[in-house]
């Protein structure tokens, strides 16, 4: 066979990189291999030029592949030689030295260059180079800029981006001053959020670097050589030097030229083929990929073993669709790894966040349905190896979110997996075992919903569900399907929340019945319909069209369903301050319907166990108390401690503020279930720490508003919302908390998913500084359904519907 | 009552429909036994033992779509046509009910099949 030629117009990484790997799959049998470069050198690796200017590596030691390797590898290198033509249609390229090469196939890897923004003053009045003005982009830059700096007093440079601030570090060994002029508000903005750019800035300062944000240069001052910079604000900076670093600039002229497309770069196919000529391919920073330009090295790679594996023919359908970025590096001194989005673009991302700013620590993960989007770690990047790794297979993160920013000291996630024992249980509530759950997922179901349905692992308080995932995960080898409607506010609704909200809102659909009619072709998910209820309920409010078939038995009867079939009945007891005659008649209605168990609750109240159906109603009017919500998804209860009526501690009457708070909220509907406690000061008797919603008063007369706390199938303490001033303001503020989680949080997720997912910076931020700008119309809607609450345990006296309160029917014979 | 006739091909009634708002179940006490009659949002009629074979929930309490059953307690899925568990590892007794163009409901017990 003979061979054809293959001709590379470019020397950097991308093209010598390209180059090896089409020799590791044979190519030197195919193909003899010409290559231009620019420089008069092998190929050196760029990423650590900033090395060569701080010092601290020799220009030798960055080097790839040196000039005996092209020789070893019989590829005729053409040093020194830029390429200034291609003509595709002869098939031939010519150096600005005069030669020509033909070609079989050609590769374009001519890179980058510096981007140098438009100022005043870049040249002398004679149009030559103004000495002290350096671009960072080649080994030659960096002796320049070096022997330049020694030199100087203070030297500015402008950019404050990854290679920027190395050239601000390398300067700092040469002696002089150094600023850095930033056009954005933050250092980094690339691959840092602004807390992480505060710090890193803050490091910075320390280091001696001064820097300027979001300024814009508009002139470079002196005649003969560089004496400062003038900036658009009208102010000046005197220095004797400039190192402009304020981006890269595609090298793809060439490709214009000979009649490629061209956009920001060369537009190529998923092959790296120009998309105007399959014989030429591009690779690394001159090519566009589906709209993209990578300026790292990653995607480089990955472009190259798709280029490689095709050219070859090793294989013809290899394609190449684009890289997850993510970088870990080191800048001025300081760790850093970064990775995908660094801020949420979506309402379900999470944020978790950890900040240390004293010790320049920062972390920060963006996840989105448990699997990582994007990560910050600044100034300690351990962790960085397994993030990477999960980011770039989406595979689902550990619920503790901590143990992937910190070395928690458990064994490793497949250490456990692997020796946890097949018939150890993983789901209490259900009693499904580990080996269930494996045989379950090698019988071919890879989604959780497939395998919670198949086995309901995780169907009943559903603390199992991150362990049921994780075993999942572990034996489908990584191989997860998603399924679609883990998005959906119900499964019976293709629809996530607000999608589903608008819908509702647009097409008026007040009832949960014209919701399937309109939504869901009429098909009615029996599943589905407490949700759909819930959700109308609280858009409509009184407008709500009622349908009892939608509501759950604890619904319909206003009460608890026990396993025997039989309820039980709790009375609202404020706060949990009741009085003598309230207790006889509990005990007289306790005895007059033989109640087989009376308990005090963990919610300050009175429990009346094992009553049969036909008596809810002639109890209830016994007791004549309003219900406790004790069976819905509602606000059930405020737990409160004695405080300044008794208690010799108490700081804050807690007692009244928990009264006013039932008062106010009872029987309010809600994704999930609202318990809250209030405490007379910090030594937290009535645990509000742990509420959805808990108040604590602190001296001064104030009020601390906790919020997401729980302690229950999960335990968390709850988040700072705010301190507030009086009673009035713990009322305010809670209820528009309340308000702004029953509009936005998922059917049954409890306040602590809610907070983790939305995070308490987001929640404070429309709750107390109203950054959207809704707090007015969330009180009104909270005021509305506070208005519409009526005692649920008045249908004693008018059933909503036949047999209400009917065991069973009895039929004449 | 006009149950004469009925008795004949021991056919039950059981009253009016209205005795079951649309989309509920209701018990009903039949010759010593109980049965839970569903009357779906559809208008059709559905009959089935009474309790959960799981753990004795009572399935008139339950959510009911199209023509599915929830059971209250632990959320056993049925399909009422049949009978045949949807989740869960044991089916239900189905019993031929009818709705007569009078609204009445019609139970034929003597047909009963495990």
């Amino acid at each position: 066979m003979t061979k054809q030629k293959l001709v590379v117009v470019g020397n950097g990484m991308a093209g010598a990189r390209a180059v090896e790997e089409i020799l590791a799959r044979g190519g030197a049998e195919m193909f003899d291999i010409v290559m231009y470069g620019e420089e008069p050198y092998g190929n050196y690796n760029r990423i650590l030029l900033s090395n060569v200017l701080n010092g601290s590596q020799e220009p030798t030691d960055i080097f790839l592949n040196p000039l005996e390797w092209y020789r070893e590898n019989d590829i005729r290198l053409h040093a020194g030689v830029r390429v200034t033509e291609i003509d595709r249609n002869a098939k031939v390229v010519t150096g600005d030295d005069g030669t020509v090469e033909w070609y079989d196939k050609l590769l374009i890897a001519t890179g980058s260059r510096p981007f140098v923004p438009a100022m005043e003053g870049l040249n002398r009045p004679d149009g030559s180079p103004k000495p002290g003005v350096f671009v960072f982009r080649t080994i030659d830059d960096c002796t320049k800029i070096a022997g330049y700096a020694s030199k100087c007093r203070r030297a500015a440079v402008l950019g404050g981006g990854l290679l920027g601030l190395e050239a601000a570090r390398g300067l700092l060994n040469y002696g002089p001053e150094v600023h850095v002029i930033h056009l954005s508000g933050h250092l980094m903005n690339q691959q840092l959020d602004a807390i992480a750019s505060d710090i890193l800035r803050t490091t910075m300062e320390r280091m001696g670097v001064h820097v300027h944000l979001n300024t814009s240069t508009t002139a470079i001052l002196g005649e003969e050589s560089v004496s400062g910079l003038a900036f658009k604000d009208g102010a000046t900076l005197d220095c004797d030097m400039l190192v402009i670093s304020a981006g890269i600039k595609p090298n793809a002229e060439i490709g214009a030229r000979c009649g490629l497309t061209v956009e920001r770069a060369i537009v190529t196919d998923d092959q790296m083929r120009s998309v105007d000529d399959p014989d030429v391919y591009v690779v690394g920073e001159c090519a566009q990929h589906r709209g993209k330009v990578y300026g790292l090295v990653q995607p480089l790679w990955e472009q190259a073993r798709t280029l490689a594996d095709h050219i070859t023919g090793r294989n013809l359908s290899a394609a190449y669709h684009g890289s997850k970025l993510a970088t870990k590096l080191k800048v001025m001194g300081v760790e850093l790894a970064s990775m995908g989005s660094i801020e949420p673009t979506d309402e379900r991302d999470e944020v978790v966040q950890f900040a240390e700013p004293k010790r320049g620590i920062y972390k920060k993960l963006i996840v989105r349905d448990g699997v990582l989007q994007g990560a910050i770690l600044l100034g300690d990047t351990g962790k960085a190896a397994g993030l990477m790794q999960a980011y770039d297979r989406a595979s689902a993160l550990p619920e503790e979110r901590a143990s992937l920013l910190f070395d928690l000291g458990g064994p490793k996630q497949e250490a456990t997996m692997l020796e946890m024992p097949d018939d150890a249980q993983v789901c209490n509530c259900n009693g499904v075992s580990k080996g269930a759950i494996r045989r379950c997922v090698t019988g071919g179901k890879r989604s959780m919903k497939a395998v919670m349905d198949a086995t309901r692992a995780g169907m009943g308080c559903g603390s199992c569900k991150m362990l049921v995932k994780e075993i999942i995960e572990w034996a489908s080898e990584g191989h997860v399907e998603e399924d679609p409607s883990i998005h959906y506010y119900v499964a019976g609704i293709p629809l996530t929340k607000p999608e589903l909200v608008r819908a509702i809102q647009e097409q008026g659909l007040k009832s949960v019945s014209s919701v399937f009619n309109a939504l869901a072709e009429g098909i009615e998910d029996a599943a589905s319909k407490p949700g759909l209820a819930s959700l109308l309920k609280t858009l409509w409010g009184a407008g709500y069209e009622d349908e009892r078939d939608a509501r759950f038995i604890n619904d319909r009867v206003h009460a608890n369903i026990q396993k025997d079939a039989t309820f039980s009945v709790i009375p609202r007891i404020y706060g949990g301050v009741t009085s003598a005659d309230q207790l006889r008649r509990i005990a007289d209605v306790a005895d007059k319907y033989d109640v087989p168990m009376v308990k005090i609750t963990g919610g300050q109240r009175i429990d009346l166990l094992g009553v049969k159906k036909e008596d809810l109603p002639k109890m209830w009017r016994d007791l004549d108390m309003p219900s406790g919500h004790a069976y819905a998804k509602s606000f059930r209860t405020c737990k409160t401690c004695v405080g300044t009526d008794f208690c010799r501690y108490g700081v804050g009457d807690s007692t009244g503020l928990g009264i006013k708070i039932e008062h106010r909220f009872q029987g309010l509907e809600s994704p999930a279930k609202l318990k809250l406690a209030t405490a007379g000061c910090p030594r937290n008797c009535s645990e509000a720490l742990v509420k959805d919603v808990g108040a604590v008063a602190v001296e001064g007369g104030k009020w601390e508003i906790y919020v997401g706390g729980a302690a229950g199938a999960h335990v968390r303490k709850g988040d700072l919302l705010c301190v507030a001033e009086s009673h009035d303001e713990v009322l305010l503020y809670a209820g528009r908390f309340m308000q702004y989680y029953r509009e936005n949080a998922k059917y049954l997720e409890r306040t602590y998913g809610f907070l983790e997912r939305l995070g308490i910076e987001k929640v404070r931020s429309v709750v107390i500084d109203d950054s959207e700008g809704i707090a007015e119309r969330l009180d009104a809607a909270m005021q509305e359904a506070v208005e519409a609450y009526v005692d649920p345990w008045l249908e004693a006296n008018a059933p909503k519907t036949p047999n209400q309160f009917t065991t069973s029917v009895e039929v004449e014979a | 009552m006009m149950i004469t006739d009925i008795f004949a091909r021991n056919e039950v009634s059981l009253g009016s429909i209205r005795q079951i708002p649309p989309g509920e179940g209701r018990n009903f006490e039949v010759q010593g036994k109980r049965i839970a009659v569903f009357h779906t949002r559809s208008g059709e009629v559905f009959a089935t033992q009474a309790e959960c074979p799981h753990r004795v929930g009572p399935l008139s309490d339950g959510l009911v779509g199209n023509a599915t059953l929830i059971c209250p307690l632990h959320a056993w899925k049925f399909d009422l046509r049949t009978g045949e568990a949807l989740y869960g590892n044991c089916g239900l007794t189905t019993y031929p009910v009818r709705r007569t163009a009078e609204g009445e409901l019609v139970l034929t017990l003597a047909l009963e099949r495990e």
